[in-house]
């Protein structure tokens, strides 16, 4: 297990994955932390006072932090969904697992590798934007290695489901899938929202259940809540429960249980994807 | 029977079926400890589903087979296994030395010996050169070179090779066979899967023929390719010559082509005399044994390319061993 997950981590080098994503992040971080100085410095002139400028920051922050996390999204998507059925298709899986082997092996090590990956890439962009924001702007967010952490949480949920699917079907149709999956939690997240804010009960039950089915969007509002100032949270509290379908606020942290579940969620479709390349013929 | 007696590969009724499509039907064989055997069959006839099963890569509906002394599936059996696949494709970033070093890993081999199994394997398969080139650099050919080198790391027991000269120019195939000797010299078993024959024909001690998942001659290959023959191009042939021929064995007559099968080739001058004698001229002799081809064709009920080809391969000598 050890040695393909050191495999992984090495062909992220030689395939310049790493070095792709580090020069990513050091554009998007110029970019965004160039746009913060900019709109501070403009709201300055304009008067702005200064509480005003930093919930503006904090709200640039989190949008940015949004990007990230579709950006990652889609790393652990697109590294994901080839792990397993690019090596089958390829010829390379099976020479590999001609020798004394078990294929948990083969699945646990591509994962821990490519976790390894995301989440280095969560905590390095995440953190650097955080510490560029801080320095251009002053503001820093109430707990950002809180918001880092469900990030990379984030990715790792969707980094699994792309292993799981990598298993059994093409790497085209695995990684289309997370993205389409991604992307619904998301929406069902603004849906529970809504449907609270008309009393849509079905509604807000279906959507709310989909969290617990696919954890990304709950991990999601955790990011949120690591970046939000209290006095946002605070300002919040008038609008009800209609800030909820603000898919950009947060007000309280993801409940431990959820947390716990995300955490089984993951150990669960790792060890379905064991199962899965187990039964599978290559 | 211990572990080590055991026979390399013994397979009993394996079949393998995939959504009503049938891959092996009772495939049942043996393969020898030390022994070169040559499994062969056209496209399609489950030599690679075979292959698989005996890898533990595919499991079979049904019949059972042990692999040195394990039964099928068994994990541990494999580090004793080396094995080519057909589709051979190794991870192109990394380099030709690190990928044999990631194998020798797998196959559990001690950290001390991986140098020697690198420099061992690579100079083997002509690769000593390029070892610190990346694999993504390499030929299709080449890339077949360093799969058959890793197929040799550890000194298997067993070598199992999916269509090993696949990819290979004459020249690389005359050093697979000189390969496959050294494996055999060596004492491991050599499980050779083909559809080229004058391969097969050159250096297996046995072989197998299957078809539709079955196999429909096994044996040494002197025994599957049956009798000696004779065959004489001659002109002027009336009944008188060919009742005259009878008395050799049984006839057939093919426009100026006579095969007389079985023979003793050392009846062939009696036959020249007895043609001579009778009238007929003598333009072409050819005797030995059916080619591969031929029996393989004959076996598999197909018509060989042209009756006149087919007479000729009926009775050309079987290619010589280089």
């Amino acid at each position: 297990m050890i040695t393909i997950a050191i495999l992984t981590l090495h062909e992220a080098v030689r395939r310049r994955i790493v070095a792709v994503l580090v020069l990513l992040t050091l554009v998007s971080v110029v970019l965004t932390g160039f746009g913060a100085e900019r709109l501070v410095a403009l709201a300055a002139e304009h008067g702005a006072n200064p509480i005003e400028v930093r919930i503006g920051v904090s709200q640039i922050l989190i949008l940015v932090a949004f990007m990230f996390s579709f950006v990652l999204a889609m790393t652990a998507a697109f590294l994901g969904a080839p792990a397993i059925a690019g090596d089958i298709e390829s010829g390379v899986a099976q020479s590999m697992l001609a020798r004394p082997i078990r294929r948990a092996d083969l699945v646990v090590g591509r994962w821990l590798g490519l976790s390894i990956v995301v989440g280095l890439y969560a905590a390095g962009s995440g953190l650097l934007e955080v510490a560029v924001v801080a320095a251009l702007t002053g503001h820093v967010p109430p707990q950002p290695f809180v918001a880092v952490a469900f990030l990379a949480g984030e990715s790792i949920v969707l980094l699994t489901l792309a292993l799981l699917l990598s298993t059994r079907l093409p790497s085209m149709a695995a990684g289309a899938i997370c993205v389409v999956m991604f992307g619904l939690a998301w929406m069902a997240g603004i849906f529970a929202g809504i449907g609270r804010v008309f009393g849509a009960d079905v509604l807000v039950a279906v959507a709310r259940e989909s969290r617990w089915l696919f954890p990304t969007d709950g991990l999601w509002r955790g990011v949120v809540y690591g970046l939000e100032p209290p006095l946002v949270i605070f300002g919040s509290g008038r609008f009800g429960v209609a800030a909820e379908a603000n898919p950009f606020y947060a007000a309280a942290p993801p409940p431990l249980e959820f947390v716990i579940w995300s955490v089984v969620w993951v150990a669960l479709a790792l060890g379905l994807a064991v199962l899965s390349l187990d039964r599978r013929e290559v | 029977m211990t572990v080590t007696e055991s026979p390399a590969v013994r397979v009993e009724g394996l079949a393998k079926r995939y959504r009503g499509t049938v891959a092996l039907d009772g495939l049942t064989m043996t393969v020898g400890r030390g022994e070169v055997f040559g499994f062969l069959g056209p496209n399609g006839a489950g030599k690679t589903t075979a292959v698989k099963l005996l890898l533990g890569l595919a499991r079979a509906t049904s019949g059972r087979g042990e692999v040195l002394g394990a039964p099928l599936g068994d994990r541990r059996i494999r580090r004793r296994i080396g094995y080519l696949p057909e589709l051979f494709r190794y991870q192109p970033w990394l380099r030709a030395n690190e990928v044999v070093a990631l194998h020798c890993e797998l196959a559990r081999l001690p950290r001390t010996e991986w140098r020697r199994e690198i420099d061992d394997s690579l100079g083997l398969v002509g690769l000593a050169d390029r070892a610190g080139d990346t694999v993504g650099t390499f030929s299709k050919g080449m890339q077949q070179r360093l799969g058959l080198g890793l197929a040799l790391i550890g000194r298997p027991e067993l070598v199992i090779l999916d269509e090993p000269t696949s990819a290979l120019d004459p020249v690389g195939r005359t050093d697979v066979r000189s390969i496959i000797r050294t494996v055999r010299d060596r004492g491991a078993a050599v499980f050779l899967n083909s559809h080229l024959l004058t391969e097969v024909e050159r250096v297996c001690d046995r072989i197998a023929i299957v078809d539709h998942g079955r196999v429909r001659a096994e044996g040494r290959l002197d025994d599957v390719l049956g009798e000696p023959a004779v065959r004489v191009r001659v002109t002027g042939i009336d009944a008188a010559l060919l009742r005259a021929l009878g008395a050799f064995g049984p006839v057939r007559q093919d426009g100026d082509w006579v095969l007389i099968e079985p023979l003793d080739p050392e009846r062939v001058p009696e036959v020249v005399a007895a043609i001579v004698a009778a009238g007929g001229r003598i333009h072409d002799v050819d005797s030995g044994r059916a080619s591969l081809e031929s029996r393989f064709l004959a076996l598999l009920s197909r018509e060989p390319a042209g009756a006149g080809e087919a007479a000729r391969d009926d009775a050309s000598p079987a290619s010589p061993a280089p």
